[in-house]
Order: C-alpha cells, then sequence, then structure tokens
C-alpha cells in the first residue's frame, strides 16, 4: 500500500497489541489524527499509551490491525514512516558520556542531515530549545528539564512532519512543564506538525491537544475535545471533607440524596442531579447539623471522565497498575 | 542515504565514550604492563631452561599485553554496548535511519582503533625497555594488523555478549572467564616445556596460546609461518563467529519494523 492522502496525519484500526505471557496492552483501538493536530494520549500507568506509541513508532509490531503514519504503514513501510517522523521516548535515553551538541551531531547523520547542514541545524536547534550555552557539556551534568528539551531538539533534527511525545514532562518541575508545552505549541502553529503525546497528566491534555482520546487497560474509553468529554459529564461535582473520620459515612449517605457518589479516597463526593447548586447542598448541611470541614462544588475535569468512562480515578487506577503490573516481554 | 556516514558517526561516538571515560583507557595500557613487567621479574630463571627461545623474558612476555588488552576491549564494548540497550539508547537508534549492520560495524571501528592504539602503547613499552623485534619494521606492521584483526574479533564477541545479555554487568562477570582462558595459556612458558601434563593439554586446546605464539613469533623468532597461520587462523574463525552470533543478536535486539 502507498500513500494516502492523510500526509501527515495518523490512522490507526482496530489495533491490537499483545505481550508474551501477559495482557493485551493494547485491546483493539481506533485513532484518526488529523495533519496538524495535537492529539493528546491519556490514561494512568500501564494503560498502553506507550504501547501505542511503540507500536505507531514501529518499534514494535502489532498483533493485529493496521496504523498508518503519514500515509505510511508502519508494518510494511517502516524506514519510510521512520523517515518522517519525530519521537522523544519515554526515557529520554542519552549518553551521559556525549555533550548535548555531540548528541545532535550524531542524530543528524545517522538521520540522513546533509554534512554542510548538521553543524548549523545542531546551533539552531540548541538555541531553540535554550541549550546553546550548555552545548558543549556532557549530558551526565544535565538537568532532567534539559534532558527533555535535549531530547526534543533530537527528535526534531530532521524536521519531521509528525511528532511522537511519550509522556515528555513526567518528572519535570512546572517552569520547564510550561516551557516544553509552549514549544509543542509552536511547533504546530509555526511548522503544522501534528503531534501525538501521551501523557496521564490531566492539566497537559486540557491545554495542550486539541483532541483527547483517554486509554484504560488497553481500551480507549473516551475521545474527543476537552471541552466536548467534560460537556458530556455536564454536570458538577460537589465534594466534602469531614471534620472527623468517623463522620465519613453519614456524610456519604447524606449526599447521596443529591446526587451519584463518586469514589475518592479523600472526601466524599456527588455527582449533583440536574438543576442543583452549591446553595441547596450549603442549606441542607445547615439544616440537618452536618459538620464538614470542607465543601468544594468543581466543574467536570477530564478525571471525571476517566471516573464517568472506568468507575475509577486516574489516581487510583496507576496504583493499581503499579501493585498489578505484569512483566511484558517483547 | 549512504551507510558509511554512518558507521563514521557510530565510531566517533565509540571513541568518544571510551576516550572520556580514564576507567576504560587506562587500565587496558597499564594493567597488562604492570602484569609483563611482575612476571619478567619474577620468571626471569625461566630462560635458563633448556630449549626456551630466548634469553630475553621480556621479549617472551611482551606478546602477551596484545592478547590481555584485546580482552579489555571485549569488556569496553560489550558493556558499552549493554548500557545503549539498557538505557533504551538503542531504540533511540533504532528510529533513525541507521542500519544494522553500520551500528555493528561503526561500535567494532572504534574499538579497533582503540585496539590500535593500545598495540602502539605496548610496541612502544617494548622497545623502550629494549626488546629486539626480529621480524623488524615489516613485522611491527604485521603486528598492527594482527593486533587491529584481535581487537575486531574479541570486539565482535563483548558484542554478542552485549546484545545477547543486554546486561552490562554480565559482562563484567564474564571478564574473569575470559581471563581464565589467558592464564591456561602459553602465556608464560612455552607449551613443550610445561611439566604438567593437564596444563599442557589445556595450553594446547586454547585458542588464546596460538594467538600469543603468533605474536611471540614476530617479536623473538622473526617470520614463522606456522604460528602466524594458526594466529591468523584462529583469530580470524573466530571474529567470524563472534560476528555472525553478533549480527544475529543485534536482529533480535534492534526490533523495528
Amino acid at each position: 500500500m502507498g500513500r494516502v492522502e492523510l500526509d501527515n496525519g495518523i490512522e490507526v484500526e482496530g489495533l491490537v497489541r499483545e505481550y508474551k505471557k501477559g495482557p493485551r496492552a493494547v485491546d483493539g483501538i481506533d485513532i484518526s489524527v488529523a495533519p496538524g493536530e495535537i492529539y493528546g494520549f491519556l490514561g494512568p500507568n500501564g494503560a498502553g499509551k506507550s504501547t501505542t506509541v511503540h507500536v505507531l513508532t514501529t518499534l514494535l509490531p502489532p498483533t493485529t490491525g493496521t496504523a498508518r503514519v503519514g500515509g505510511y504503514d508502519v508494518v510494511k513501510h517502516g524506514p519510510k514512516v521512520r523517515g518522517l517522523i519525530g519521537v522523544a521516548l519515554q526515557e529520554a535515553a542519552l549518553d551521559p558520556l556525549l555533550t548535548g551538541r555531540d548528541h545532535l551531531r550524531l542524530q543528524a547523520t545517522l538521520q540522513g542531515v546533509r554534512k554542510d547542514q548538521r553543524a548549523a541545524r545542531a546551533d539552531e536547534l540548541l538555541r531553540r530549545v535554550g541549550l546553546a550555552d550548555a552545548a558543549d557539556r556532557k549530558v551526565a551534568g544535565y538537568s532532567g528539564g534539559m534532558k527533555r528539551r535535549l531530547d526534543l531538539a533530537l527528535a526534531l533534527v530532521h524536521s519531521p512532519r509528525v511528532l511522537f511525545l511519550d509522556e515528555p514532562t513526567t518528572g519535570l518541575d512546572p517552569q520547564s512543564r510550561t516551557a516544553l508545552w509552549e514549544e509543542v505549541s509552536l511547533l504546530r502553529r509555526e511548522d503544522g506538525v501534528t503531534v501525538f503525546l501521551t501523557t496521564q497528566y490531566l492539566e497537559e491534555a486540557d491545554v495542550l491537544a486539541d483532541r483527547v482520546g483517554i486509554i484504560d487497560q488497553g481500551k480507549i474509553v473516551a475521545e474527543g475535545t476537552p471541552a466536548d468529554l467534560k460537556a458530556e459529564i455536564g454536570r458538577p461535582s460537589v465534594h466534602a471533607i469531614p471534620l472527623r473520620e468517623d463522620d465519613r459515612p453519614r456524610i456519604a449517605e447524606f449526599l447521596a440524596r443529591f446526587g451519584e457518589p463518586l469514589a475518592s479516597s479523600r472526601d466524599v463526593a456527588v455527582r449533583l442531579r440536574e438543576g442543583l447548586g452549591l446553595t441547596d447542598i450549603v442549606r441542607a448541611v445547615d439544616q440537618n447539623g452536618v459538620d464538614v470541614a470542607d465543601l468544594e462544588l468543581r466543574a467536570p475535569t477530564l478525571d471525571d471522565v476517566f471516573l464517568a468512562k472506568t468507575g475509577r480515578t486516574l489516581e487510583g487506577a496507576a496504583e493499581e497498575a503499579e501493585v498489578a503490573q505484569p512483566e511484558k516481554r517483547r | 542515504m549512504s551507510t558509511w556516514p554512518q558507521v563514521g558517526a557510530i565510531a566517533r561516538r565509540s571513541v568518544l565514550r571510551t576516550s572520556r571515560q580514564p576507567a576504560s583507557v587506562i587500565p587496558p595500557l597499564i594493567f597488562p604492563i604492570a602484569l609483563m613487567a611482575v612476571n619478567a621479574g619474577g620468571l626471569r630463571s625461566s630462560t635458563d631452561l633448556p630449549g626456551f627461545p630466548t634469553t630475553s623474558f621480556l621479549a617472551f612476555a611482551l606478546a602477551v599485553p596484545f592478547i590481555q588488552g584485546a580482552l579489555f576491549s571485549t569488556m569496553n564494548a560489550g558493556t558499552d554496548l549493554a548500557r545503549d540497550v539498557q538505557t533504551g539508547f538503542i531504540n533511540r537508534l533504532s528510529l533513525t535511519a541507521l542500519r544494522d549492520w553500520a551500528l555493528l560495524t561503526g561500535q567494532l571501528a572504534g574499538v579497533v582503533v582503540l585496539g590500535i592504539v593500545q598495540v602502539v602503547f605496548y610496541l612502544l613499552v617494548g622497545l623502550a625497555a629494549g626488546v629486539r623485534f626480529e621480524s623488524g619494521p615489516a613485522g611491527i606492521a604485521v603486528l598492527l594488523v594482527y593486533g587491529a584483526i584481535v581487537s575486531l574479533a574479541f570486539g565482535a564477541l563483548g558484542a554478542w555478549l552485549a546484545f545477547r545479555t543486554g546486561s552490562g554487568e554480565t559482562i563484567q562477570a564474564l571478564f574473569p572467564v575470559l581471563f581464565v582462558f589467558l592464564f591456561i595459556s602459553s602465556m608464560n612458558t612455552p607449551r613443550n616445556l610445561i611439566g604438567v601434563d593437564w596444563f599442557r593439554v589445556a595450553a594446547t586446546l586454547n585458542p588464546v596460546s596460538y594467538m600469543i605464539e603468533c605474536v611471540r613469533s614476530l617479536i623473538i623468532t622473526g617470520w614463522d609461518l606456522q604460528a602466524l597461520a594458526l594466529g591468523f587462523g584462529f583469530v580470524i574463525v573466530l571474529g567470524i563467529a563472534s560476528l555472525m552470533l553478533a549480527s544475529r543478536s543485534l536482529r533480535t535486539r534492534m526490533t523495528r519494523t
């Protein structure tokens, strides 16, 4: 199969990836990412995000299903796909003994950048990601944020049309995170790069992505723009923190009169029924002499979307995954 | 796109990496020479044995660092590649247009460059200590070629172990095992003068003996075609076998569609 119309897009149909002696890491997902779109792939640890990225970037063959990147089938045209994508995997995988400039020089050569353009390209990217001053320092002395920025520069060395970023901001401080978000936005805005971004941070998906796919246990449980997904949930939730831990069951029973209970380890929460507001709850709390330390009305978040679709919070799902992470084998 | 720039880039990285790790550069230079000096001092009287091929034990022992240095090459090449597997750097390389064989060739080219640096160092130490090369300048040239082939063969062995195990710790644990081959060879005594039967048989069956004797012949004998043929033969066979195994393991390790 040759190229199709979507030059910079990503098309995935019925993708399955099974590991030996393990469950299906990816279980029949369909994804369509338009050229120039930032697609956020949101899910807890172990949900199948990285496996999907490994398949789309040709590092793993799918068990069944098809995937095309930039119009090329990832199985049949692996080298073509690799030529048009830039990838920053979850582990930055840099050589601590090489400098930032050494890395860019190596990457430029391996990606086929012309010899007379390599030095200029390296300088341009080092400036772009704010590493010009650290270019000739060994990576062993870089901070986590600097490593991530270098990783991004390496992914961009051959001017890719599609960029895969696998949890690019995990472990970064807020300042570095914001800087990376700005850079990704700029890439889309100025260069028209399609971005496939995995993340476990709700805020990241909310701020950065045009559309979000939420994955859990290998399946996509929701997909749409962040605004549409939250609108789907529609109603706000009320969260009460009991004054005394013993009061928790009584408060839960009381709040259940106002909506559907939500699973939460930190507080007692309900999704409010249509037409009810915080004032109704406050009035009832007052009239019934219920003691609460704090009462909060929250607009729907992507975590609420996840909760509504899976019955768990993202945080809870991540903890479960850590406990029951199966051994993955190729 | 031509593959040779890729080979050059990987080789450059290999040399850069090693040159920036004093622990990878200094021991392969100093340790074999130190061991040779100790042996040359302690075993000098061996030259009094009837049939000992030279009156200078230093000249006799100078062959050993060439092979011992190559064993360090095995460990360095293997540990570097295993670290690439462990850290995911190999995935970074897999995502480029790099061809499998270019990675292996580039990595080994770097090992060969460093191997030649080691050989030159051992040669200079030998010459400075007064060792006379019976095969002359041509023999020294052959020695450099042989050193390159030995580094390539042992480097390929290290690469195979790295791709197979993916563990730098395993490579380092195997290093003493490789050293056993060195010690049960003719490194300190000519095979025909080894008095203990089992040791003489083990040394005769051990290919490392023939590699040492190949180098030794160029230093103390001159042009011994049988020693050269056996030395080159064994190392070429080891090299081809190691390269085939390393290539196969690399294909498995560099999984991509």
